[in-house]
């Protein structure tokens, strides 16, 4: 009963807590009609969009801001017709498949979102053209296969501390999703609240990322470990940890999709038969820097060394003079650090949203087990392949399905090869 | 403040029809997880599958409700045979792992534009539950005592679910008491111990698989009926990790602990959302916006999942002897 009481004494001390943090307005509820206009992920300003009543009475006009978004309030629920016109665009883009009209449905006290794809003009030809050649179905391969390379460092980045961590305390942490969405959260609020540049913002955040880490097993899973904890006991309760991170985030942050102000447009540089941004490059580059500096401090540091003897047998690690505590404190500080820097380069890829974390968990852990649990280099081969596997089977697969694809190719490998490519049998059974 | 709104919400959440989806669905995970010892943390893939078993039959095939049930039932069993093989022999994480992962693929499967004219993209479908209020007895009117009161739909939809919620409870009270239930017990408690006996315990947790996702399914079963339709957003990970806070809550390996788990849980839940709307509407928390109402709420719910864990992981009436959270 005292036991009770003091976990429902917490419960209202961490509601308070909760509820003194800082205001964030969320949007407020709207009814009518939303979009975002992208161009090959970037934002498309000032195109024209004209929304009427399913009757042709005109309703309002629009033009889409900064960011691509426009928006449009109606007051009675029902059928609209929303065009969008072609000629406001950007001189090279059009509306893919041509149709520029869509007529979607308004619910009572509910934004309905309205998509227009959008492609460069020259590029939808060129494909068309291409692709009755053999040369345009590799070109398009070799394509993926860079955006994949991109996808699967970034995966790596987060296998690599959700690995680390698995190897030296034995907890398969399903709040690693979340520890990504921090990061490109928290560069977010650097970046566009206190208006620093990306690459410092960026920075701050990894350290502070990094700091949080530190914190979270320190006075988290630190004790838990030391109140004796069991695993799984330690698993389930990570659960419940991404549940309540991945809310806070949203209460912060929104439920809209935000990217960084910085980067986001860049012409392609054409390599060959890939097309890139320089910041994709760049990208590449760091995360790549990062992962050999890491695998490199693994083998030839002293707490590198610590750390691969603590994930082979901590009680002996601990009996030969290690001191394990600091190690996985060591550890936890570096995973957090780096699982940031993921969400920053994915962030800066792709778009910021608080479920990205959440997204890219299950690809992160199907690197892992594809690599092998607990081994800190199958975790980097495993994820490559899966980032390099999801992009290259949208050649065949639809992209909206692609992650489906890697999925399967999880519960598979683990029907065949349960300990992967690089793991040892005995950490299976 | 709308205190009379605050309690007569809470008061339906006890015995609406959330406790009903959701009891069902802590039931599964209560054969799972509480007395097996499975991580199984796709139990809204269950639910889903038989919902959309059951609403695809109706909407796309034009069948009969009843065929309808069959399939949601036949795809559960499935399911959990597909989830099963590969995953039962290897160590508890994986299942975990993997179950997640079938979860996101099934999901994302029934949201797909691809398989929009089964499916129905992320708009689901709906209109499936004609035949099931057809054969409601009680003639059209409200019942209730006082603030209380149920429409004529709704008090037949409870009427039934509860009766199924009952009749899950026995099944598992009888199960458990019988031989095949202590082998089940006796996994969760020493899985080689068991294997040493001669038990086939690749069978006995497929079996317990298999039950849990068919007693499960019958929430999804419910969720449809009850919002005539189903979306594939709704079947997330978040309702997985409700159903699992409602069995520890209630306690794990108790018979009646999910059903009073989901009751708990649901007035509880219902209760912090309308008074943190209510005090955000009317001014008490000017930093708030209705909006961030939401996810406070299942904030919340993650961190009392946390202190219930830590502090008392056998729940409200379980004994902690036979939590499974600390073998292995």
């Amino acid at each position: 009963m005292r036991r009770a009481v003091i976990a429902f004494t917490a419960f209202l001390g961490g509601l308070i807590f909760l509820l003194a943090g800082p205001a964030h307005a969320g949007p407020a509820d709207c009814q009518g009609l939303k979009g975002t206009l992208k161009l090959q992920g970037q934002p498309v300003n000032g195109a024209k969009i004209s929304v009427t009543t399913e009757g042709g009475q005109p309703v309002q006009e629009v033009t889409s801001n900064a960011q691509g978004i426009w928006d449009v309030q109606v007051d009675k629920p029902g059928k609209y017709k929303v065009t969008l016109d072609p000629g406001s665009l950007p001189q090279n883009s059009q509306v893919r498949g041509g149709n520029n009209v869509r007529t979607p449905t308004v619910y009572e006290g509910n934004c309905s979102t309205v998509l227009f794809a959008l492609e460069a003009k020259g590029a939808a030809a060129g494909a068309d053209q291409e692709a009755t050649g053999e040369s345009s179905f590799w070109a398009q391969a070799a394509q993926l296969a860079f955006e994949g390379l991109n996808l699967g460092l970034i995966i790596a980045l987060g296998a690599l501390g959700l690995s680390l961590i698995y190897g030296t305390t034995g907890l398969t942490n399903f709040a690693h999703g979340e520890l990504v969405t921090l990061g490109a959260v928290l560069a977010y609020a650097f970046n566009v609240g206190f208006s620093i540049q990306l690459i410092p913002a960026a920075i701050l955040a990894v350290v502070v990322a990094g700091a949080l880490g530190y914190g979270q097993d320190r006075f988290f899973w630190g004790q838990l470990r030391k109140r004796g904890t069991g695993t799984i006991a330690m698993m389930i309760i990570s659960i419940g940890v991404a549940i309540l991170l991945r809310n806070l985030i949203q209460f912060f942050f929104g439920p809209q999709t935000e990217t960084f102000t910085d980067y986001n447009t860049q012409a392609g540089l054409q390599l060959g038969p890939i097309s890139a941004a320089p910041k994709n490059l760049w990208a590449m580059g760091i995360e790549l820097a990062v992962l050999v500096v890491v695998g490199l401090a693994l083998m030839k540091t002293r707490t590198g060394k610590a750390a691969r003897a603590v994930s082979d047998n901590p009680a002996l690690a601990a009996s030969s003079g290690i001191n394990v505590d600091r190690v996985i404190r060591i550890i936890w500080t570096g995973g957090g650090a780096i699982a940031a820097l993921a969400g920053v380069m994915l962030g800066l890829s792709q778009s910021l949203k608080f479920t990205m974390g959440q997204d890219i968990l299950l690809l992160i852990f199907a690197g892992v087990t594809l690599g092998g649990l607990g081994t800190a280099f199958g975790a980097l081969v495993g994820s490559i392949v899966v980032g390099v596997f999801i992009q290259v089977s949208t050649l065949w697969v639809p992209p909206e399905l692609k992650s489906v694809g890697a999925l399967v190719v999880l519960i598979v490998v683990l029907l065949f090869r349960p300990q992967g490519i690089l793991g040892r049998r005995e950490r299976i059974g | 403040m709308d205190w009379l709104t605050i309690f007569t919400t809470t008061v339906h959440a006890a015995i609406g029809w959330e406790t009903v989806v959701y009891g069902l669905a802590a039931i599964g995970v209560n054969i799972h997880f509480g007395y097996t010892g499975l991580l199984n943390f796709g139990q809204a893939a269950f639910m889903a599958v038989a919902g959309y078993g059951l609403a695809v039959t109706v909407t796309v095939l034009n069948l009969p409700f009843w065929v309808g049930i069959f399939v949601g039932l036949g795809a559960a069993v499935l399911l959990a045979l597909l989830m099963g093989i590969p995953t039962l022999q290897l160590r508890a994480d994986y299942l975990a792992i993997v179950t997640i992962a079938a979860a996101e693929i099934i999901r994302l499967i029934f949201r797909s534009v691809q398989f929009k004219g089964v499916f129905g993209g992320s708009d689901g479908r709906r209109g499936f539950n004609g035949d099931f209020y057809a054969m409601n007895p009680y003639p059209e009117g409200r019942y209730g005592i006082g603030p209380i009161v149920f429409d004529e739909r709704t008090l037949w939809l409870l009427t039934v679910g509860w009766i199924v919620v009952l009749l899950a409870c026995g099944l598992v009270y009888l199960l458990m008491k019988s031989p095949w239930g202590r082998v089940l017990k006796a996994i969760r408690e020493d899985e080689d111990a068991v294997r040493a006996l001669g038990k086939n315990v690749f069978a006995y947790k497929m079996q317990s698989l298999v039950l849990g996702g068919v007693v499960g399914c019958f929430g999804g079963f419910f969720y449809g009926l009850y919002n005539g339709a189903v979306q594939p957003d709704v079947f997330g990970t978040e309702m997985t990790f409700f159903a699992y806070t409602i069995v520890i809550l209630g306690g794990a390996a108790r018979v009646f602990g999910p059903v009073v788990g989901a009751m708990i849980f649901w007035v509880l839940f219902v209760f912090i959302g309308n008074l943190l709307a209510e005090l955000v509407a009317n001014g008490y928390i000017p930093f708030m916006t209705s909006i961030q109402v939401g996810p406070i709420r299942y904030a919340l719910v993650g961190l009392g999942f946390i202190l219930l864990l830590i502090v008392r992981p056998q729940g409200i009436f379980g004994d902690k002897r036979e939590i499974a959270i600390d073998a292995r």
